[in-house]
This record gives structure tokens, C-alpha cells and sequence, in this order.
């Protein structure tokens, strides 16, 4: 068994730690205090090419792996959690079903753009009493000539307010249960779709979370992805591929907030010593190494079972799970580390705390993760 | 325009350099290599003529073992078009001459219309290479350069060196060898098709036959490393502000001498 990345691979890992310390880094706490969405750094990931990772290069991506994407993914959110969630719904949720399901002319129209950074897409499937239970959709698509009408609301849509298209789950055959749900691309600017607001949050706060609604809206026929009553497999196949890209916002988010206690463990002292020196503060550090570590090791191999073209879904809320739970830990140590100044917020750590926390709920909360585990291990039983 | 790009890989700047056994090398076990900064101004140099003229090769060029090929590698993935790689245990005891002079025999074989050096290298900070190398060529050689300025005929430049307080700006002919300063440009990163792209590109092997070579014992050996005397602890003038402020003063005038 291989464990070492290949040149390439740690080459992206090079040009992504450069990127997030030179241009992420210095600008991450000014955006989480102002809630503002990091416009000019996004559209420098789509130059670099970090928003379309895996997309081939005849659609403007650079057809990297599913492992060079967690090694970029860990390295951006070391520096900002908000830029690792805007480049993992654009790659995941947003680029790769379009790519897997879209037409030709929908990749000419709906993807290239999107994998350029020249404009960014995002995923409205989440609704207000359809959340875990995904599949419990309200939103209307009624076929009208080469139209369909659609209404309803979506909630929670991260990069809403900033994405010229969004993938919208909605109910074309409401008499076919799940099987009735389809996918629409609505470009923003179309009437009947509007954006009444974007959510106050405690994490995350420089990405936008977004509510959408949609009165009489009208959309081709042209802008459905895959055919009517796909709804649902696109929606899961790219959450197991998305789950992939949280593990690795999770891992970034526990092992930047790890190097921060690290370094600060050093310097800080008390009784006369470096507190890395008294042993429950190694504990602590050792800890959340071997837990970063172990996370790692799970997010990679479910990469790597998805480049092997192998089942991987599992894998992947095995990772997702592992990997927000440590998370959590991890930054919790590290304001434990810190002591009093973890608390406060000219301490980076007091972010990566709050930015923690979402990991253990989108995509799947660790709930889920544990149905979707346990399903596979018991079979339909 | 053919413009080659002498590199060298060195230590990356956050290691921690211990010296090996023999007191001749450093350790080099768990070194992160890098290209040293200045001949990546180097590169993104050469590429931003590349770009401005709208034509030309680019081509990086380094002396050393098998690892230096990732350097090589990067030069690649941020947009040089091929690579040569000096690679010959021969080579392995080489000082700045006998590197000034494989060198120079690439520059020939390679015959570009200039080569950019960095104007030293991060690790033994020698800078050596750019004259000693200009001077075997017989061509003009620029240092310490800041901006630089081909004519559009492309048989001369226009280069600005930084001297003390300001810059001193030379025209010579071409072919003429650079070597960069910090502050000439901001090395671009490379993007991901840079670096998907760069395992198809060329990296040639050479050896001292296929330069035409022999090298000769080297002129220049280390006799000896040592590392720096660790640093003596700072001292804490405490007690009543005044006196404190006094004994600081005499400290720094009788002792440390530095007022
Ligand atoms: C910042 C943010 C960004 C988001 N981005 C997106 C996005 O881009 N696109 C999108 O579509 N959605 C997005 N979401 C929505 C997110 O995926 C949902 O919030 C999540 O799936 C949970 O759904 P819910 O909030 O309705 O919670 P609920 O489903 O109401 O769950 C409440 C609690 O009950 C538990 N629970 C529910 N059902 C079960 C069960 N069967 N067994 C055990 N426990 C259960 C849950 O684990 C949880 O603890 C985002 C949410 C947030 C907060």
C-alpha cells in the first residue's frame, strides 16, 4: 500500500499552501468579522485553477484527482474554512454533476464558465422541512411547453447570493414520490427567482448561505440536467463525492487550528517552562495529531477508491464523520491550549472553533453519516 | 527569443541547518528542497519576456544530483518549456568554477541570447556563478538587476541595477547573462495545469561527455562547516525605572559598545 502522494500531487499541495498563506491567510479574520464574500480570491482560485479541479481540460479544467483535490481542499481551509467551502461546492456540488450529467451544450454553457472562476454555481436541494430527509421535496416544476414553471423555497444554499446558476431540486412528477424529482439549472437574473435572504451565521460567516425562492419562474427545458427523475441519484452521487471535499475542509480546519497550538505551546510559559513542556498539554497536542492524522488517512482513501473508479461511498461518511468529529475536538483543544487568549479573537483559534462546527451538519449531519455507514455494513436488514 | 535559466535547488529557508558528521556538508536528511528564490525571479523573469515578445523558448537549466529534477519540475509547471538536467557524479565534489564551466558549456550548445541567474543562491550565498560563467562566455554580465528592458530588435538590453540609494541603469548587447534581485518581480504560482502540463515536457539528461567535459579536482573545497555559537541569553534590567534606565545606558555604552 502506497501512502506517500506522488510529485504532482505534492506539487499541488506546494502551490495551494503558498496561494493560502500568501493571499488567504492575511485577509481571514477581516472577512469572517464582516460577513464578506471573498470576490477577488475566488476569481484567483478559478485562474489557478482550484474551482474545477477534476474537470477534463477540454471543458477548462485541469483533469486532476480526486487526491490532488483533498490535498488543495486541507490546504486552503488551513487558512479559511470560508474559501474551502466555496471551492468545495463549486468542484463537487456544482461542476462534477454538471460534467457527469450535463449535455454538451449545457458543458459549453453551464460548466466552462464555472470552472474559469469566472462565475461560480452552488446546490439548492436543502428545503425547509427537507433537510436529513432530503427526499421530502415541495418545490414545483410544471412542464409548460419548453418551459417549466417553477415555485417553491430552498433554504441554507451555500454561495446562493454569489452564484450565477444554481442546481435546484424539484418535483416534476409530484405522483412519483422520489422518483418524481428532477434537477434544474436556474441562472440568477431569471425572473420568478429571488434571493429574499442571506443567513446571519456563527461559522463560515465569509461564505453566503442563502435562501432562494421561486414564484411562477420560468425555465427551459434546455437547463435539465439529466432526465426528468434523476433528481435523487444526482443529488446522492454528488454528495458522496462532496462528503469527500467536507472531510477535507474539516481535516484543513482541525490541522490549522493544531499548527496554531503547536506553535503557541512553544512560546507560551508558565511555572518557568514552555507550556509544551507539562505533560496534559502534550496530551492534548498528541492527540490531536494522531486524530488529524487518522483523518488524513480516511479522507485520502476514499479519493483514492474514487480515482480507482471503485465504490467509495462509504468510505466517504466514514471520512466525512471522522473527520468533522475531529474537528470539533481538535479546535476545542486548541483553545484549551491557548487558555484564555483561545477565547478571544485576536487568536485565530477562536475561528476555526466556530468554523468547525458545520462540518458535523451539511452534507449530511454525523447522524447521517452513522445511517449511511450502518446501512452498508447491515445490507437492507 | 531563447532565454536559458540557470537554477539551483537549495534547503528550503525554514530549515534548520545542522552540519553532517564530517563537518564538510550539512545533513541533509528531512531538508524540504526548494528553488532558491532569487532564480525564481529568475524564471518568472524570463517568462514575462516570453509573453511580452509573444515568442520565444524558455529553457531551466541545473547541476545536481536526482532530486533536483523536482526543481526542474517547477520550473516546468510555472511555464518553462523544457529543462536540462546536469546530472554526472562527476560532477558530485564540483565548486563554482567547475559548475561555471558545465554551465557555460550548456549556454553553448544551447546558444540562447540570454541567461538569468539569481543573483546568489539562499544556501552558501556564493554568487559566483553569473560572472564566472559570463566571463568563459565572453559575454556582458549584470547584476543585482531590478528591471530590465530588451530592445525590439532583440539585439540589446536595457537593465537597471539596484546600487545604494538608487539604480543604476546599463545598456549592453545581447547575448548577455542577469542575474536577478529580489524586487524584480513577483514569481507567479504555478497553476494546476501548469503542473498537470509539466510531466509532458522535456527534461533531458546530461552528462560531462555529452558537454564535451572532463572536470578537472575541484580548485575551491570546503575545509570545514561550523555552526554559530548559540546565542547568549538576553538579560532582564529590572528594579526602579530610573536606575534601570541608567544601568541600560551603561550596559550599551561599556559592554555591548553599540552607542
Ligand atoms: C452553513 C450551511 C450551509 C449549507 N449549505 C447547503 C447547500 O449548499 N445546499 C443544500 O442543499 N443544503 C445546505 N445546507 C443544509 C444542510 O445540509 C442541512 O442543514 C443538513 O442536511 C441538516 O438538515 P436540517 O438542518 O433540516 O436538520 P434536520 O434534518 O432537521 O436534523 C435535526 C437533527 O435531527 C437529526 N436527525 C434527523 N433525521 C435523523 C434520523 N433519521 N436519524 C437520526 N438523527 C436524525 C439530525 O442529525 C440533527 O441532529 C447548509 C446548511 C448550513 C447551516
Amino acid at each position: 500500500m502506497h501512502v506517500e502522494l506522488t510529485e504532482e500531487q505534492e506539487m499541488i499541495r506546494a502551490m495551494a499552501r503558498e496561494f493560502a498563506d500568501k493571499e488567504v491567510r492575511p485577509i481571514a479574520a477581516e472577512i469572517d468579522r464582516d460577513a464578506r464574500f471573498p470576490r477577488e480570491t475566488v476569481r484567483r482560485m478559478g485562474a489557478l485553477g482550484l474551482l474545477g479541479m477534476t474537470i477534463p481540460p477540454a471543458y477548462g479544467g485541469s483533469g486532476a484527482d480526486a487526491v490532488s483535490y483533498v490535498v488543495a481542499m486541507e490546504e486552503i481551509a488551513k487558512a479559511c474554512a470560508s474559501h474551502a467551502v466555496i471551492l468545495s461546492v463549486n468542484n463537487s456540488l456544482y461542476c462534477e454533476p454538471v460534467y457527469k450529467y450535463g449535455s454538451e451544450e449545457q458543458r459549453q454553457r453551464l460548466l466552462v464558465p464555472f470552472v474559469t472562476g469566472e462565475k461560480i454555481g452552488c446546490f439548492a436541494l436543502t428545503e425547509p422541512q427537507a433537510g436529513s430527509d432530503a427526499t421530502n421535496q415541495t418545490t414545483l416544476a410544471v412542464r409548460a411547453g419548453d418551459h417549466y414553471v417553477v415555485n417553491g423555497r430552498k433554504v441554507f444554499v451555500t454561495s446562493g447570493r454569489e452564484s450565477s446558476a444554481a442546481l435546484v431540486f424539484c418535483q416534476t412528477d409530484r405522483g412519483q414520490g422520489h422518483g418524481g424529482i428532477s434537477v434544474l439549472i436556474i441562472e440568477s437574473g431569471t425572473p420568478g427567482f429571488l434571493v429574499p435572504k442571506v443567513e446571519e451565521k456563527l461559522g463560515l460567516r465569509a461564505s453566503d448561505t442563502a435562501e432562494f425562492l421561486f414564484e411562477d419562474c420560468r425555465v427551459p427545458v434546455a437547463n435539465r440536467l439529466g432526465d426528468e427523475g434523476l433528481g435523487i441519484k444526482i443529488a446522492m452521487s454528488s454528495l458522496d463525492s462532496g462528503r469527500i471535499g467536507i472531510a477535507a475542509q474539516a481535516l484543513g480546519i482541525a490541522a490549522g487550528a493544531y499548527e496554531l497550538a503547536v506553535a503557541y505551546a512553544r512560546e507560551r510559559r508558565s511555572f518557568g517552562v514552555p507550556i509544551g513542556q507539562h505533560q496534559m498539554v502534550q496530551w492534548m497536542l498528541a492527540d490531536m495529531a494522531t486524530a488529524i492524522d487518522a483523518a488524513r488517512l480516511l479522507t485520502l482513501r476514499a479519493a483514492a477508491l474514487k480515482d480507482a473508479k471503485k465504490p467509495f461511498g462509504t468510505a466517504a461518511a466514514m471520512a466525512k464523520l471522522f473527520a468533522s468529529e475531529t474537528a470539533m475536538k481538535a479546535t476545542t483543544d486548541a483553545i484549551q491550549v491557548h487558555g484564555g487568549y483561545g477565547y478571544i479573537k485576536d487568536f485565530q483559534v477562536e475561528r476555526y472553533f466556530r468554523d468547525a462546527k458545520i462540518t458535523q451538519i451539511y452534507e449530511g449531519t454525523s447522524q447521517i453519516q452513522k445511517l449511511v455507514i450502518a446501512r452498508s455494513l447491515l445490507g437492507g436488514a | 527569443m531563447k532565454i536559458l535559466v540557470p537554477i539551483k535547488q537549495v534547503p528550503d529557508t525554514a530549515t534548520q541547518v545542522r552540519v553532517a558528521a564530517d563537518a564538510r556538508a550539512i545533513e541533509s536528511a528531512g531538508i524540504t528542497w526548494i528553488i532558491s528564490p532569487y532564480d525564481e525571479f529568475a524564471v518568472e523573469e524570463a517568462l514575462r519576456i516570453k509573453e511580452k515578445r509573444g515568442q520565444g523558448e524558455v529553457v531551466a537549466v541545473s547541476l545536481g544530483p536526482d532530486r533536483v529534477k523536482e526543481a526542474l519540475r517547477s520550473c516546468l509547471a510555472m511555464g518553462a518549456d523544457r529543462a536540462i538536467h546536469v546530472n554526472d557524479p562527476a560532477f558530485a565534489d564540483a565548486d563554482t568554477l567547475t559548475t561555471a564551466r558545465a554551465l557555460a558549456a550548456v549556454i553553448k550548445q544551447e546558444a540562447p541570447q540570454l541567461a538569468i541567474f539569481g543573483r546568489q543562491a539562499i544556501d552558501d550565498d556564493m554568487g559566483a556563478l553569473p560572472a564566472q560563467v559570463a566571463e568563459l562566455l565572453g559575454w556582458p554580465s549584470l547584476y543585482w538587476i531590478m528591471e530590465e528592458a530588451i530592445a525590439a530588435d532583440g539585439a540589446s538590453i536595457r537593465a537597471g541595477r539596484q546600487v545604494e540609494g538608487g539604480l543604476e541603469v546599463f545598456e549592453a548587447s545581447l547575448p548577455c547573462v542577469l542575474a536577478a534581485q529580489k524586487g524584480l518581480n513577483e514569481p507567479r504560482y504555478p497553476t494546476l495545469k501548469g503542473i498537470m502540463g509539466a510531466k509532458k515536457k522535456e527534461i533531458k539528461d546530461l552528462k560531462a561527455a555529452d558537454l564535451g567535459i572532463a572536470p578537472e579536482p575541484p580548485q575551491l573545497s570546503v575545509a570545514r562547516l561550523e555552526s554559530l555559537p548559540p546565542r547568549p541569553p538576553g538579560r532582564v534590567i529590572g528594579g526602579d525605572v530610573h536606575e534601570a534606565v541608567r544601568e541600560l545606558v551603561r550596559a550599551l555604552r561599556e559592554e555591548a559598545k553599540a552607542i
